[in-house]
């Protein structure tokens, strides 16, 4: 089975986010690969260890600094990269980033996709569906648990709603998009890490890809970011201290006799 | 004449609250906008009284799309349905839930017309004629706000409970087009669904929320904010390092990569206050924090709080509540 990850590389979850110039400033973040596409690496190398047989190629797009997503990829045991180089690309607009990975997973070939359900950054939650779309294949999003039976080319998916689960029943090939809770992500073993220095990852540009530039550029974009903000400040609050029976019973008064919340 | 079109969602051939608030949207957008209208798309099964009541709350025009393929969700054929109203009602623009569904197939009907789509707005503004949603980027950290090109129509997901549904005017009619559609290629469908733990609101339309954190020290431990919940009527959330420790499922994680909530009232009770954390529910309108720990992150967000032990706090917050609530 020939499995493909594609994942995306964000500021880790701890940085706080500042502006700078009108955009988000990156210039101090630390950079991870997505959490909810740790989910996606995570499914894809149990599905090949499950069945004995079968390749994980790790897809990123963008500059030469998710080469280190992609080399986390492979520590954990993901057999193969690409580098998607993104120059040119409207990295913000799902529609463009999807039509550069359908290129990518046509030309490498597969018959499972998993993205993460959403990338931390932006939160469009929109790429992975749209790339389904894109390659004609039928998508479940917000996976949390997954079972598949490869020659029968069905497969039975567990995705997260409003107050529960819901089984959607679906056929391979198909894109599926990972929630947390799907599985446990492991860590990278020391020989991992070892054996990813002597990988060499391949870049694909989009002449490579077969993709008009002009497709995907900023000229292209269906939407465009006008303007950033931060959230307002919040006032400074009333903090209790003392004995527990007296702050108990004043912020119980205070939030249903004063402030009227509860 | 700009039409703003909602995207009914429905449960059991009814529409939840979410398509009541978009047609609230809808509504003040078309007035805005001059002569503008407001357009609704129904895929699939709905009760014959939902019509009407759809314009009470304030349709101008119905598309009904009817057929076998949309008997369940699946999001290939609801595409479709959605592709076929569409083209009768070419409107400017299209709402659609932020919803488990409404996320599921937004994606698919903007890649399907190759139009732009913003994803879980909270606020519509008409800049010359055009539209501009701001919308929550990095879990609520900050703020993005979005314009579209020329390709119509806009597609935008709309956060529940961001806006408020209008008050039904019975006076108000709308004609109700059917659009049929044929058999559709579906390759993934909805074949069950199960419902989870008790019966608490799900964490995204919660108004009160009591929230666990390493404090807690383990599963067992949960049982006093249940306890707590259970008075106030309250959905139980976590940290991220509650769920990772494996003291309770996902699904109640708030934060970054977890729930972003929006409740009247949110308790974080032993959570430090990590930024991925607060995150995902700065946004709360009162937030309570109990700590041990009085130099804690969370108190700088706080709306008030008690230094304290949370386990004497909590269960006689627990006691004084029910009292409180009693009276």
């Amino acid at each position: 089975m020939n499995i493909l990850v594609f994942v995306k590389q964000v500021p880790d979850t701890e940085t706080r986010i500042q502006l700078k110039d009108g955009a988000v400033d990156t210039t101090n973040v630390k950079w991870v690969a997505n959490p909810y596409d740790e989910f996606a690496i995570e499914e894809a190398l149990r599905i090949r260890e499950r069945l004995g047989q079968g390749k994980v190629t790790v897809v990123s797009l963008g500059p030469d600094r998710v080469k280190e997503a992609i080399k986390y990829a492979l520590s954990l045991g993901a057999d193969e990269g690409v580098h998607l180089k993104g120059d040119g690309v409207a990295l913000w607009d799902p529609l463009a980033v999807a039509t550069v990975l359908a290129a990518a997973a046509r030309k490498l070939g597969f018959d499972l996709v998993f993205t993460g359900k959403q990338g931390v950054d932006n939160d469009w939650s929109q790429t992975g569906i749209i790339l389904a779309e894109f390659l004609d294949l039928p998508h479940v999003s917000v996976v949390v648990g997954l079972e598949l039976d490869p020659p029968a080319k069905r497969g039975v998916a567990k995705r997260e709603v409003e107050g529960g689960a819901e089984t959607v029943e679906f056929e391979l090939p198909a894109v599926i998009t990972a929630q947390k809770g799907l599985n446990e992500p492991r860590y990278a073993s020391l020989k991992g890490i070892m054996a990813v220095k002597k990988k060499v990852i391949p870049e694909w540009t989009l002449a490579d890809l077969g993709v008009d530039p002009a497709s995907v550029g900023e000229g292209a974009a269906a939407i465009r970011f006008v303007d950033f903000s931060l959230p307002p400040p919040r006032p400074a609050g009333r903090i209790l201290e003392g004995e527990p029976k007296e702050t108990a019973r004043e912020l119980v008064r205070i939030l249903h006799e004063e402030a009227k919340v509860i | 004449m700009p039409m703003f079109a909602v995207l009914a969602e429905l449960k059991d051939g009814a529409a939840r609250k979410i398509t009541l608030e978009m047609l609230a949207e809808a509504r003040r957008l078309a007035a805005l906008s001059g002569s503008g209208s407001v357009g609704l798309i129904a895929l699939g099964p709905m009760a014959p009284e939902e019509a009407e009541r759809l314009a009470h709350q304030g349709a101008d025009r119905i598309y009904h799309v009817e057929g076998e393929a949309l008997a369940g969700y699946a999001a290939e054929a609801h595409a479709e349905g959605a592709k076929a109203a569409l083209e009768r009602a070419k409107p400017d623009t299209l709402f659609m839930g932020a919803t488990s569904q409404g996320k599921d197939l937004a994606p698919r009907v903007a890649a399907r017309l190759r139009v732009g789509l913003a994803s879980d707005c909270t606020e519509f503004t008409l800049q010359n004629g055009d539209l501009v949603a701001r919308r929550p980027i990095y879990a609520g950290k900050a703020f993005g706000r979005v314009a579209w090109n020329a390709a119509r129509p806009r597609i935008a997901t709309i956060r529940p409970n961001t806006f408020t549904p209008l008050e039904p005017d019975s006076s108000r009619k709308a004609q109700v087009e059917k659009v049929p559609i044929g058999p559709v290629k579906a390759r993934a469908r909805v074949a069950g669904f199960e419902r989870s733990e008790g019966e608490m609101l799900d964490l995204t339309e919660a108004n009160i929320i009591v929230s666990g954190g390493r404090a807690m020290q383990g599963p067992e431990n949960f049982e006093l904010l249940r306890k707590l919940c259970k008075v106030l009527g309250a959905t139980l959330g976590a940290s991220r390092a509650a769920v990772d420790a494996g003291w309770i499922d996902h699904s109640h994680q708030v934060g970054q990569t977890g729930k972003v909530v929006n409740p009247t009232v949110y308790f974080a009770v032993g959570i430090s206050g990590a930024i991925q954390h607060l995150a995902g529910m700065s946004s709360s309108r009162t937030i309570v924090a109990i700590n041990k720990d009085k130099d804690a992150p969370i108190f700088k967000i706080a709306s008030y709080g008690i230094v304290g032990d949370l386990y004497q706090v909590v269960p006689l917050l627990t006691e004084e509540f029910e009292r409180a609530l009693k009276e």
